[in-house]
């Protein structure tokens, strides 16, 4: 499969990656391929391996094995410094937010420059000014800037961390349980920022329990069983297979 | 500016309605803590005179460089180092060794080499020397953080304390090095006590403009995010060990220069003034000022230094025991800031 692979199709792959956890094989010998400026959803029990898979993706692991297919080009090495360079951004599955500084400043941090000397001399610049405003009005936090991230309700805290995504100008964006714990108003906030996302020709990779919003979202689909692929392929396709009724969805 | 033109209107505020504004202010407590600092600082010196508002004025220069320093590493970044007292050691013997004009021939110790520099060509190479340590011990400690940067940065306060100490031929050991040069501008010589407090204002304001366009910068804001998430910010493409390495080393030559300036204001050191205790006491007092803020420091240096040179006075205190006191004073203020303000006095951040 991975040798007809074409790249204007295939945003990002991986061919047989691998990660242990000492004697726990997280990730075994993975091959996918995520499809362009489509939504892609990965499920699959507690422990299958996705949020290892986005942590070795987002090089926050390091692989043990294998290696990764960004822009026609295979790493076996990534570095988490490098994953904007590679189109590659992400949220965690708790939130991890800049705690201690304020909401405003959790979005600026990543729109600045990037380099440690031209940091150093950079103050506030005007686009960087309307960019993180326009990202808080459309999370719904512009009235909340001036907060402490801590200070956020957790519906609030996970919809920062994903404008937080959002204003990192790349192709791919790596959602780790991104409904997780919202109440409905903000589940369909959420929803409606992934899809617009789409509208933009963005790649979207997303974990999620919820087979109704997996269901109603997702483009193409993967199951992950104790870090293999069980199933891939349209979404209510896959979700027929019996194989993955019997590892994932019970009765 | 900002300050002062805040200062104006809360006097302005008071004047207006004393009442309303006692009724808005009781709970505020940073507002109570900046009051009690400087007004107890102002009666001390008012009372004092001035002979001891010059020494408490330049003590206080000194510390608040230091404590400034530390702050932009343990606040602003988040990494808890208690051994930056190495770099104030190697600031003030690069200054004492290349500036000191002893004849030793007189003393029965060990001949060092003296140069007899100038203060101002010694300053830079003090500065760029601490610097340059840092940016050695540095690299090395990038790969540490939390409790473990809290053990090698320890470490790193002993060595340097054993090398003052132990390196003989350097620096005279325990002897310690006399006759460090005072300033000289051409004829002019910050001889008296109170040109060397201007001096020191001068680059106390230096210091503090740079670390405000520092933590005011890109920069600086990355800094903080660092200090809550390394691991996250990394992933938005920054190289966190660029960033801490950076700070690190600006530091590290800010408290190389509060080290040469003392070297020259008290014309003598020894390792004494370089041992571990001081280097806790530092990370107290920008504990005790609040952690992340510039003005913290400089409140918190001014309580320490004020707490310091005022507890002499007390009279009921057998002067043996005033150095201790200080101490448990200090410690006592520590837990109960800890307990109930862990935030310091005016600080913008919990450890």
């Amino acid at each position: 499969m991975s040798t007809e692979v074409d790249p204007r199709v295939y945003v990002l792959e991986t061919r047989e990656i691998s990660k242990s956890f000492g004697a726990v094989k997280a990730i075994d010998q993975l091959t996918i391929s995520i499809l362009r400026e489509w939504i892609t959803c990965i499920v699959g029990p507690n422990g299958s391996g996705k949020s290892t898979l986005i942590n070795l993706l987002s090089g926050l692991l390091p692989l043990d094995g294998g290696i990764v297919v960004v822009d026609n080009v295979g790493l076996r090495v990534v570095k988490a410094h490098d994953s904007p360079d590679h189109g590659i951004t992400r949220t965690f599955q708790e939130v991890r937010l800049f705690d201690q500084i304020s909401v405003w400043d959790n979005i600026m941090v990543v729109l600045t420059e990037r380099r440690v000397f031209p940091a150093l001399l950079e103050r506030t610049k005007p686009n960087h000014k309307v960019e993180a405003e326009r990202i808080l009005k459309s999370v719904g936090m512009w009235e909340k800037r001036d907060a402490m991230a801590q200070d956020l309700s957790y519906g609030q805290r996970k919809l920062l961390e994903i404008g937080r995504a959002m204003a990192m100008d790349v192709q791919i964006y790596l959602f780790d349980e991104p409904f997780a714990g919202l109440f409905p108003r903000m589940l369909e906030q959420v929803k409606s920022i992934l899809k617009e996302m789409r509208e933009q020709k963005r790649s979207i990779v997303f974990v999620s329990h919820n087979m109704d919003i997996v269901r109603e979202l997702s483009d193409h689909l993967f199951v992950l069983d104790s870090g293999a692929l069980l199933a891939a392929g349209e979404v209510e396709e896959v979700l027929g297979r019996s194989a993955v009724i019997d590892a994932y969805l019970g009765n | 500016m900002s300050i002062a033109t805040g200062a104006i209107r809360g006097v302005q505020e008071v004047a207006r309605d004393p009442r309303s504004w006692w009724r808005r202010s009781k709970g505020n407590v940073e507002l109570w803590a900046n009051l009690i600092v400087l007004g107890w600082a102002l009666v001390f010196m008012l009372w004092r005179g001035g002979g001891f508002a010059i020494t408490v004025g330049s003590v206080f220069a000194i510390w608040a460089i230091l404590a400034i320093s530390l702050n932009l590493v343990v606040g602003y970044t988040g990494l808890l180092s208690v051994g930056h007292i190495g770099f104030f050691g190697i600031g003030a013997y690069a200054m004492a060794v290349l500036t000191s004009s002893a004849s030793y021939e007189q003393l029965r110790t060990e001949a060092i080499p003296t140069f007899g520099w100038p203060f101002f060509a010694a300053l830079p190479i003090s500065v760029v020397l601490a610097g340059l340590v840092a940016l050695v011990v540095g690299i090395a400690f990038n790969r540490f953080r939390d409790d473990i940067y809290v053990l090698v940065s320890f470490g790193f306060a002993v060595i340097a304390f054993t090398t003052f100490l132990s390196w003989r031929n350097l620096t005279r050991g325990a002897f310690g090095i006399h006759e460090v040069a005072r300033p000289a501008i051409g004829p002019l010589v910050f001889e008296g006590e109170l040109e060397f407090l201007a001096l020191l204002l001068v680059f106390l304001g230096l210091v503090v403009l740079i670390s405000w366009l520092i933590v005011t910068s890109s920069f600086g804001r990355v800094l903080t995010a660092i200090r809550e998430d390394e691991e996250a910010i990394e992933v938005f493409g920054y190289r966190t060990t660029h960033y801490k390495l950076a700070i690190w080393v600006i530091s590290a030559m800010m408290a190389g220069l509060a080290g040469a300036l003392l070297a020259s204001w008290s014309t003598f050191i020894d390792p004494n003034s370089f041992v571990l205790l001081e280097s806790i006491l530092l990370v107290s007092i920008i504990i005790l000022g609040g952690l992340a803020s510039i003005w913290g420091s400089l409140l918190g240096a001014l309580a320490f230094v004020m707490l310091e040179e005022g507890m002499r006075f007390v009279p009921f205190l057998p002067s043996e025991f005033i150095g201790q006191i200080r101490q448990v004073i200090l410690g006592i203020l520590l837990v109960l800031l800890m307990l109930f303000r862990p935030q310091g006095l005016v600080g913008r951040f919990k450890l």
